[in-house]
């Protein structure tokens, strides 16, 4: 383990502290907004530790605190959640081997350490970012959210800060770098068009799933690379 | 609701949210897996990726998200395109956003 935090670069490093501190303020909110809907003081804790995925647990309070059906709430956050099916599969060799590794790795899957592991090209720089970008977002969004839910409401509207503009930019910066092949590209447009045309009439989670048939249009592009390389 | 059926919701969506993280890694390490099938698995995470920053950038549920957001979000983008540094791409999005709010820009 202490391997991962020596290849951490200062670059890196500097880049997941930034994303934590903007973990940490949506964190405090979470925890705040959660409590203020009179849900209680231990539900925001015990979703952020055991369920681990802000949109997924904004979504559950949401559903929770408008007097919704809760296994409705659970479905809803099940859908959202399941894009980890595919990313596990894109980047399940990062979190190494043997069964501790591959549980706790698991569970420090979100699309940050995913999207910070995607972007570094060495196998030994993808488990450091993968494994720093996990141990550290969990920590910093857990603190956040005990923060917030005994704090109240110093920070609840993180849109204010620009928050919301802020978590996008991290994910399209890091997976711009894979843009630049056009079979990628081509992929990615396709799977943006596909979303954002669906999201109009489906449930959220939904559209995002759906986008991976927009890998079929950069099936062709796959094929040249793989003979370009034989 | 009462808290029993609140901390089993919370643990049923938390157990199903792991099986889906912990599927590919199981599944992966079981199988021969092609470089062409390693691309693809890696395309389709950026794919979906690619899908949820679009999502983020104009909905808010299924309601237009206001001009602010995209606005700093294609900041974010060029800069990115150009190579500046992440701390500077991510500020940059972020206060885009913010300053338009601030100005009035829903």
């Amino acid at each position: 383990m202490r391997s991962i935090w020596r290849t951490l670069d200062r670059d890196l490093a500097r880049d997941i502290a930034l994303v934590c501190v903007a973990d940490t303020i949506v964190g405090v909110s979470f925890g705040a907004i959660t409590v203020s809907l009179g849900l209680p003081l231990w539900l925001p804790m015990l979703l952020s530790v055991v369920v681990f995925a802000g949109a997924a647990q904004f979504m559950f309070v949401g559903i929770v605190a408008a007097g919704g059906n809760p296994i409705a709430a659970v479905v809803a956050g099940l859908l959202v959640n399941a894009r980890h099916l595919p990313f596990g599969f894109a980047i399940g060799d990062v979190l190494g081997t043997g069964w501790v590794r591959r549980i706790v790795g698991s569970h420090l899957m979100i699309d940050e350490s995913v999207a910070f592991a995607l972007a570094q090209r060495e196998p030994q720089r993808r488990r450091a970012a993968y494994w720093a970008c996990g141990i550290t977002l969990f920590a910093c969004w857990n603190l956040g959210v005990v923060a917030g839910a005994f704090g109240g409401t110093v920070v609840t509207n993180t849109d204010a800060l620009g928050l919301d503009a802020a978590f996008p930019a991290v994910l399209l910066a890091l997976i711009l770098p894979a843009m630049r092949d056009p079979a990628t590209r081509r992929a990615a447009l396709a799977g943006v068009a596909i979303a954002l045309v669906t999201a109009a009439f489906l449930p959220t989670g939904l559209p995002v799933l759906l986008a991976l048939f927009g890998v079929l249009a950069g099936l062709r592009g796959i094929r040249t690379a793989q003979e370009a390389a034989a | 609701m009462t808290a029993a059926s609140l901390v089993v919701a919370t643990v049923v969506l938390g157990v199903g949210t792991f099986a889906f993280r912990f599927a590919g890694p199981i599944l992966r390490s079981r199988v021969e897996i092609s470089p062409r099938l390693e691309r693809l698995m890696a395309m389709a995470a950026i794919v979906l990726l690619a899908a949820l920053v679009g999502i983020a950038a104009f909905l808010d549920g299924q309601e237009f998200a206001g001009i602010a957001r995209p606005a700093g979000i294609a900041v974010g983008g060029v800069l990115a395109w150009h190579k500046k540094p992440f701390v500077v791409v991510v500020l940059a999005a972020a206060g885009t956003a913010a300053v338009l709010r601030h100005l009035g820009v829903p």
